[in-house]
């Protein structure tokens, strides 16, 4: 078996820069206790923080070409953008607006709707969302609950989709719907007359999950029978890919918030942290970071260079990195003891991150497979 | 996945049983810095360096003269170590440039020196030597050791003293004329049976605490009183062996470093053995998850869901630790190492531990077979992969959580040194050793 030559899998200096950057602002503005406390409110995300993220810092249009007002960067810097981002676990719409939904919008064809789109994200004055099931892979089939019809020259959407990141905030709505039995990409306004859409209560509340139903809404194509699943799935891909980064931030606050208390803990007149049964699951959990951290630049890395085993990389970081981030975070969980299984601790708070992401965008058994098939590794008979 | 070179010794570390604080670590090759001045000619830049692998081609030409001959003039040009000091087989050149010579060597169509038949010496003894040996054992020692002519072992663990290194019992004694009187029993020793040098840590004083009475010594095989007797594994095989000193004597001017130092000097040494990196990145699927996934694709009568599962989760497990090694190595030429080395080394024994059971398994009815229980030398270590039954490597990966540091003491270094979390409390450090119960 040949596979390509490994990229670098350390930090750029722009890549460490763009982290420092971030990471003040977080620890200013979106520390545990405004995370928890959002919670109780009916505020999911913190519309000032998106905001400074989006638009001041620029994160927005991190992936977005410079000629829609984008920074031109890639999935590199993207990866580091939400390791950070998952470490505060921060309540804004990233993952959904500045990932899937823009990487699906720049696998479409160059068009007014697609272009407008764009630079409206890229500025941070709007943003979307790929109304898709969150739970989809990337080897999943297009998705069949939307249906159009063209209406006097209008394209006209009805049906729903549930389970869909950011529905209720985004402006814009990338949408998989079936035109005359083939699939296409639509885009829809968040405000559109007869669309109604709301979240629900969701496992990880700084991250919920909504629906949206449509009864003769009016859309614009971004993309048709030729683009249409090859887009959907490149940005499913990218997510997945992308994801682990994110989930390797969780794990890594996680686990330092442990060692953090493991140290100043005492019980049997001994820091807990003293005690070989929690030193060397510690060691372990942080082993399998630094194999996690590795798995994460590799798919981020080979997204930049558009490798031919990027697919590989893919569902090996997730298979990897969204059950080191469950496993930090419960680990995380039982090492506070019984401090970490109240309301006021963050400890569930990277624990329902951890675990809601390791059901985004395709579980650790559904990359299993993926590799499976890309390796031919096939399933016994 | 990082080679161990097939010979890591020992399951000693350097780390327990020491009660140090963080600003008492062992430093690497710390007594490997330049200490001679650079010999006559320019700066000691890659150009020169070149330059001097060139005269020495034009010299000595490898191609009429063997190998051990073309490695002894390389050792008189200084182009052995070049970061060791003249006159140790170095220039007192930055470590860096190694790699430009042997890139030269290579382009002039010499032997590249491979560790094959001396890996304990050129990993571990020459550092010590040159960091700790005094004027005459350095000049009667490297040369040698650096052709291969003097195969050299590390006597380090006793049946008594595993991961607890700093326990051990073998007792050096002076006798009347200044010399050491030596008697113990040590184990778990490569190459023995082919050394004509050991590098031995031995108990000078067994009323101080266990880390302090230790003295380190060069031994040499062929004095009276040493005996090499093969020890044989669960394999059937014999890599290692057991040697017996029985009033063994050892010239005070064979002793590296101050009496009662050997704890320190030996961290020389082992700290050594654990930067010992490997060239490029390993291919995916080398190792046994190799062989198993060209069993899976060759034999699908042998192919059930619960091994498959298995599979793909080891492979996962494989091909990120294959990365995992790869940062490491990328870290290292950018001149960051990080303290991965560790982590890694667990990561390799526990999935060739999984990976060698899945094979079995997946073998089936010839897994139930085996090829020899002979019990038959290896000097290099664990055969390759191919050249044994599945059920020997299965056995073999046994050994890889425990020879070169177990994965417990290994937890402990990154819960120490990473972490940053409390030690253990210690009840053996401050006592004497003769007092300690054993």
């Amino acid at each position: 078996m040949s596979e390509p030559t490994i990229p670098s899998l350390l930090y750029g200096e722009i890549e460490e820069e763009l982290r420092a950057t971030l990471r003040e602002l977080l620890r200013d503005r979106c520390g545990w206790h405004d995370v928890l406390a959002r919670i109780d409110t009916d505020e999911a995300y913190d519309e000032g923080l998106w905001k400074a993220v989006a638009a001041e810092l620029g994160l927005a249009g991190l992936l977005i070409p410079e000629e829609f007002g984008g920074a031109g960067a890639g999935p590199r810097e993207v990866a580091v953008a939400l390791e950070e981002l998952g470490r505060a676990v921060a309540p804004v719409p990233f993952l959904a607006s500045a990932v899937l939904a823009t990487s699906a919008l720049l696998a479409c064809p160059a068009g007014a709707a697609r272009d407008t789109a764009l630079r409206a994200l890229a500025e941070g004055t709007r943003t979307a969302t790929l109304a898709v099931t969150a739970t989809t892979w990337p080897e999943a089939g297009f998705p069949l609950s939307v249906t159009g019809a063209w209406e006097d020259g209008e394209l006209s959407l009805t049906g729903a989709v549930t389970g869909v990141l950011a529905v209720d905030r985004a402006e814009l709505l990338v949408l998989p719907v079936i035109v005359a039995g083939e699939p296409h990409l639509a885009l829809v306004a968040g405000d559109a007359a007869n669309l109604a859409r709301g979240a629900v209560t969701s496992l990880d509340a700084t991250r919920p999950v909504g629906q949206v139903t449509l009864d003769q809404v009016r859309a614009r194509v971004l993309a048709g029978p030729e683009h249409a699943e090859r887009a959907l799935g490149h940005a499913v891909r990218y997510g997945a890919a992308l994801l682990a980064s994110e989930q390797l931030g969780v794990a890594e606050q996680a686990l330092a918030e442990a060692v953090g208390y493991l140290k100043v803990r005492h019980q049997f007149g001994r820091p807990i942290g003293s005690f070989q049964a929690l030193r060397h699951r510690a060691a372990d959990l942080w082993s399998d970071l630094a194999s996690a951290r590795a798995a994460a630049r590799y798919a981020a890395a080979c997204l930049a260079e558009d490798s031919p085993d990027a697919a590989v990389a893919t569902a090996l970081a997730q298979a990897y990195c969204s059950e080191v981030a469950v496993r930090t975070a419960e680990e995380c969980v039982q090492m506070h003891g019984g401090i970490g299984f109240t309301w006021e601790h963050p400890a569930h708070l990277y624990l329902k991150r951890a675990m809601a992401s390791a059901l985004l965008l395709g579980t650790a058994d559904r990359h299993r497979a993926t590799l499976g098939a890309l390796v031919d590794l096939p399933p016994a008979i | 996945m990082r080679e161990r070179g097939g010979v890591s010794d020992t399951d000693n570390q350097p780390d327990d049983g020491r009660d140090d604080g963080p600003g008492n670590e062992p430093r690497a090759a710390s007594g490997t810095a330049p200490d001679g001045p650079p010999a006559a000619g320019g700066p000691l830049d890659a150009a020169e360096l070149r330059r001097r692998v060139a005269d020495l081609v034009a010299a000595h030409d490898p191609t009429t003269m063997t190998s051990v001959e073309f490695l002894g003039h390389r050792f008189d040009a200084g182009l052995a170590w070049v970061h060791f000091p003249v006159g140790c087989g170095g220039l007192g050149a930055s470590r860096a440039l190694q790699q430009v010579v042997e890139d030269a060597l290579i382009a002039a169509g010499a032997k590249v020196v491979s560790a094959y038949r001396n890996p304990i010496g050129l990993g571990m003894g020459a550092p010590t030597i040159v960091a700790h040996g005094d004027a005459e054992s350095r000049a009667r020692l490297l040369r040698p050791l650096w052709t291969g002519e003097e195969v050299w072992c590390q006597l380090f663990s006793e049946p008594g003293a595993g991961s607890d290194l700093a326990g051990l019992a073998t007792r050096a004694m002076r006798d009347g004329d200044g010399d050491w009187i030596v008697t113990g029993q040590k184990v778990w020793t490569s190459l023995a049976h082919k050394a004509r040098w050991a590098m031995l840590l031995a108990r000078t004083d067994p009323d101080l605490p266990k880390h302090q009475g230790l003295t380190y010594f060069f031994l040499d095989m062929t004095s009276p009183g040493v005996e090499v007797r093969p020890l044989r594994q669960a394999t059937g095989q014999a890599e290692f062996n057991e040697v017996f000193l029985t009033d063994v004597r050892v010239p005070d001017a064979h002793r590296a470093g101050e009496v009662g130092q050997g704890w320190a000097v030996s961290n020389t040494t082992l700290m050594n053995e654990r930067v010992a990196i490997g060239g490029g990145a390993a291919p995916r699927e080398a190792n046994a998850i190799g062989a198993v996934a060209r069993m899976w694709r060759d034999r699908p009568e042998l192919r059930t869901p619960g091994l498959h599962d298995r599979l793909l989760r080891a492979w996962v497990e494989c091909e990120v630790a294959r990365l995992g090694n790869e940062r490491i190595r990328q870290q290292l030429a950018v001149g960051a190492p990080g303290p991965e080395g560790s982590a890694a080394k667990i990561a390799y024994a526990r999935l060739n531990q999984d990976v060698t059971r899945l094979w079995l398994e997946l073998t089936g009815e010839e897994g139930l077979g085996y090829d020899e229980w002979t019990m038959r030398r290896s000097d290099m270590g664990q055969a390759t992969l191919g050249a044994r039954a599945p059920g020997y490597y299965y056995l073999r990966a046994k050994g890889n959580s425990i020879e070169g540091g177990t994965s417990e003491v290994l937890r402990n270094v990154i819960a120490d040194r990473v972490l940053d979390l409390p030690r253990e409390p210690r009840t053996d450090t401050k006592v004497a050793w003769k007092e300690m119960p054993r």
